[in-house]
């Protein structure tokens, strides 16, 4: 794949879109670590684990967007898709799981936090926590970025590069929280209704990914989008085996049978 | 009270249903894709209904490994773990599965064939009987349980 290497200005320009597209992630982790170290300042602590998964969190979206990694996924479409599988799929799930809206929530001023929750339960963060919108944005942009011409121009025109990388991040995140509950969302589904949307999301994943293996994306060699296809395809199986181990355990957490907790909390 | 598996005759049997449904399919992506490469990840002749079908067996096979281990988990949280009905779950679930994968998915979406290069016949043959004979062990299973389920209505009425 040889899209890219036209000329010096265009690889000035790279660096400023990495830098464009790492300082919104560098800008998130400094303000959770500020709002740990303000909690933790008044006495409420706030798990250790979290403040981690962030900070990992953080840098696999890093990595993918800035530096030698996001060099080669301009010439290598294997690198690509790792990188897609981390800005896509690892990032989001485990900023999710650090609970961001929860830490938010605390660390404002009362007044604040009341106008916060105003703004989670308003229509428009309704539409985005609905799990089909999410499915759509996430997979569906997918198959739009690799079934047609957007590929090739997220290569050739910078601004596209930015916002596809956005979106697959946002995408991401808003797909993910859809699904597993962590921080707190006004509007929630069943458990049932979830599975089915999220049973079909996953599968548009893992056909779109054996679709790229035998077409692959314009400028792409047969080789490479089989390997990268593999990446996508079985690389996606383990975070989207976590994402449902992780809605089937609220399932079992929520559905623990009543008569028996005052029995459980006896043992306790 | 010894226990509430009536109550939950229903959630046994899908439980193990999932259960082997998802054994299978970790079998078949374990043993023949990867070890054997026996399968092929994606053939020229799969039809695009073969595709999609892959691909929702392929969710479905790990979301039902997840789920019905939960499944399990609650069962014996609420006292209501009934293992013949259970196992005989797993042995309709992995035969339905594996006679899908054998007929359906393998021969007429041609997703792709047991193995390359050999007369598929046997090979055929041996994996759709195997599939017979798990759906078999599996009613068998199921009919013994009501048969004791029936004895056990009659004792507890004399």
């Amino acid at each position: 794949m040889h899209i890219d290497n036209h000329t010096h200005s265009h690889v000035s320009n790279d660096i400023l879109v990495q830098i464009i597209l790492a300082f919104p992630f560098i800008l998130l982790l400094v303000i959770y670590l500020h709002a740990v170290y303000i909690l933790n300042q008044h006495k409420r602590k706030w798990p250790i684990h979290r403040p981690v998964l962030w900070t990992i969190g953080i840098l696999s979206a890093v990595v993918t967007v800035n530096g030698p990694l996001a060099d080669l996924a301009h010439i290598n479409f294997t690198a690509h898709m790792f990188g897609h599988i981390l800005l896509g799929m690892l990032a989001p799930l485990l900023l999710a799981l650090a609970a961001p809206m929860t830490l938010i929530l605390r660390t404002l001023p009362v007044t604040a936090s009341r106008s916060m929750i105003k703004v989670l339960g308003s229509k428009s963060i309704r539409v985005l926590s609905n799990p089909i919108i999410t499915s759509l944005l996430n997979v569906g942009g997918l198959w739009l970025l690799y079934t047609t011409d957007l590929f090739v121009m997220m290569h050739e025109y910078s601004l596209v590069y930015l916002l596809v990388h956005l979106h697959i991040f946002m995408a991401g995140y808003f797909f993910t929280i859809s699904f597993i509950y962590i921080d707190p969302i006004a509007h929630r589904t069943s458990f049932v209704f979830r599975s089915i949307v999220l049973l079909l999301a996953l599968t548009a994943h893992s056909i779109l990914s054996k679709y790229i293996y035998s077409h692959p994306p314009k400028g792409v060699s047969a080789v490479e989008a089989e390997l990268g296809a593999k990446i996508m395809y079985y690389g996606g199986d383990v975070i989207e085996i976590v994402l449902v181990f992780i809605i089937c355990q609220q399932w079992f957490k929520n559905s623990r049978p009543k008569v028996k907790e005052s029995k459980q909390e006896v043992y306790l | 009270m010894d226990n509430n598996r009536k109550t939950f005759a229903n959630k046994n049997l899908w439980a193990g249903i999932l259960l082997g449904f998802g054994f299978v399919a970790f079998i078949d992506e374990a043993v023949f894709h990867q070890l054997l490469h026996w399968h092929h990840f994606y053939d020229k002749s799969t039809t695009e209904m073969g595709l999609v079908s892959d691909g929702l067996f392929h969710a479905f096979s790990f979301f039902a490994t997840i789920g019905s281990s939960f499944m399990l988990a609650d069962l014996h949280r609420r006292n209501a773990f009934w293992l013949k009905r259970w196992a005989a779950g797993i042995f309709l679930g992995a035969g339905t599965f594996q006679l899908y994968d054998g007929i359906i998915q393998h021969k007429l979406m041609e997703l792709h064939q047991i193995r390359y290069g050999v007369n598929i016949l046997p090979y055929d043959l041996v994996w759709n009987v195997l599939a017979a004979l798990l759906i078999g062990i599996g009613i068998l299973l199921l009919i013994s349980k009501q048969k004791s389920f029936v004895k056990e209505e009659v004792d507890a009425h004399r």
